[in-house]
This record gives structure tokens, C-alpha cells and sequence, in this order.
């Protein structure tokens, strides 16, 4: 799985809006990977994963509760929506993504396809 | 980069300017309470005329595992984030690790007019909410004219 540093600039989906670029640990083991991301002020119903042929997009938008006449004195998350873009290698199946999103973190499971699973050759003995 | 000449006509304000630019590189923090950018958690700060509001985006966390603090007019928001890393002897291979893991700490200096008995924390999608109420003298008052 590789990033897709130009695709963050300027998304394919058109927005030319710049966004926040969320912070991942990514993990791989034998069946597959797993990717981890802080999404942070991102309710559940506002985060959206992608898959679209060999590219991954997680996207989401922060939804803050500020009272109406707040007046910002400092602000380090100052833009309102996280994004970012992967490239998933021929090897990982994009079909089969399963994601968990608790408090803010995303957890996404990246299996790798049967035939690329690592496979124990038997050596024989005559 | 902005290319100088290679015979500056002055060395002493050529060096000055050196240590000006030095320091500005090195200094990343103007508060007296350090790190401002790029720290665990993320801060902002907000305020309305009834209240000081404080968000700690710190996502992931058990919130009885976050320790809130005012003391003197300071707010402190400190805690511990377990890493999400496999255990050494896995058969694992990390290829990306950005994840703030580990002990955390940030300091907030609130205005005078707080009301250290009036604080509202929640926590949120991985946001900490922290709400300070203004004592009522503070606010602005009318004053009508007789």
C-alpha cells in the first residue's frame, strides 16, 4: 500500500478545498493490513471509506457543538474535514474492508487475496 | 531560499541577521508554556462573553483515563495513549507510524475572570469539551442613564 501524496493536494473528487491530513499507523502481517487512523471530532454517521479500484479514500467531516457566538482565540485543527488517499496494491482485496470507528479512531482491516496468502512449501525427500 | 551575496559588505549585520534567522527556526513556541504546534492533543480555544471554551482532540481514549486540572487559572489536560503497535515477537511489519502514542500533557492559561466552580468536561468522538463559566461581574452591563 503506497500514498498517494499528489491525489491529497488535489482529490479526484473535485474539491479543490484544502483539508486536514489525519495522522495513521499502518500494519502489515501475513494475511493482510491494517490501517489505523485519528479522526478526531468525527461522529460515526460522517466518516466514509472508499474503494475504488486499487485506491482508498477516508474522508470525514468534524462536527464541533460551539456555542453560536464563540469567538475563536486559537485554533490548531482549523480546517473541517480529514482526508486521505492510498494506493492498495494487486495483492490486498478492496472488496473485503472491514472497519471499526470508536471515539474518534478508525480501524480498518485490508485482507490480502487467497492467492497471495504466504503459502509453506514442503520440500520432498527422495 | 533567497540566495545572498557571497561578500556581504557588513559581516557584523550579515551575523546579526544569521542569529536572527536562526532564532526563529529554533523557536517554535512564543508562549512561556512551550509547544504550541504539533502537540498531543491538538488545542483550540474559544471564548463567548459567558464562557471560556477548550477543545482537546484526543481521540481514542477510555475518558477516565483523562486527568483535567484547574488550578490558579491554569487548566491542565494530561493522560496516557497506549500504542497500537503489535508486540515485538509478532511476525508484523509497521509501515507507517504516525499515531501520538505514550504520556501526554497541555497547558492552558485561562483569563482572570473564570469561575473555577462553574467547569463542564465532556468527551466526544475522540473531543474533549471543556467549558468554563465567567463570574457574572465580567460580563458587560448596561448602564442606563437617569
Amino acid at each position: 500500500m503506497t500514498e498517494q501524496k499528489k491525489a491529497a493536494e488535489t482529490p479526484a473528487t473535485g474539491h479543490g478545498e484544502s483539508v486536514l491530513m489525519p495522522p495513521v499507523d499502518v500494519i502489515e502481517d501475513a494475511s493482510g493490513i491494517t490501517l489505523y487512523a485519528d479522526l478526531p471530532g468525527v461522529p460515526k454517521d460522517k466518516v466514509s471509506i472508499q474503494v475504488e479500484a486499487n485506491t482508498l479514500t477516508v474522508e470525514g467531516d468534524i462536527t464541533l457543538d460551539v456555542p453560536e457566538e464563540m469567538v475563536s482565540s486559537h485554533a490548531e485543527v482549523a480546517l473541517p474535514r480529514f482526508r486521505r488517499i492510498f494506493t492498495l496494491s494487486k495483492e490486498l482485496d478492496g472488496e473485503k474492508v472491514t472497519a471499526d470507528f470508536n471515539q474518534g479512531v478508525l480501524k480498518l482491516r485490508i485482507p490480502k487475496a487467497a492467492h497471495a496468502q504466504p503459502r509453506k512449501i514442503e520440500i520432498r525427500m527422495n | 531560499m533567497i540566495y545572498r551575496t557571497l561578500f556581504p559588505r557588513d559581516i557584523f549585520s550579515e551575523l546579526d541577521r544569521l542569529q536572527r534567522d536562526m532564532q526563529q527556526a529554533f523557536e517554535f513556541s512564543p508562549s512561556i508554556r512551550g509547544l504550541a504546534r504539533g502537540g498531543f492533543p491538538g488545542l483550540n480555544v474559544g471564548q463567548t462573553a459567558k464562557s471560556v471554551e477548550v477543545y482537546a482532540f484526543v481521540p481514542g481514549l477510555d475518558p477516565a483515563d483523562i486527568d483535567i486540572q484547574l488550578e490558579k487559572g491554569v487548566l491542565t489536560i494530561a493522560g496516557e495513549r497506549q500504542a497500537s503497535m503489535p508486540a515485538k515477537n509478532d511476525e508484523a511489519t509497521v509501515h507507517i507510524d504516525e499515531r501520538f502514542s505514550g504520556r501526554f500533557r497541555r497547558v492552558v492559561a485561562l483569563p482572570d475572570d473564570i469561575n473555577p466552580d462553574a467547569v463542564d468536561a465532556r468527551y466526544r468522538d475522540g473531543v474533549l469539551h471543556i467549558s468554563i463559566q465567567r463570574r457574572e461581574a465580567a460580563q458587560p452591563r448596561r448602564i442606563t442613564i437617569q
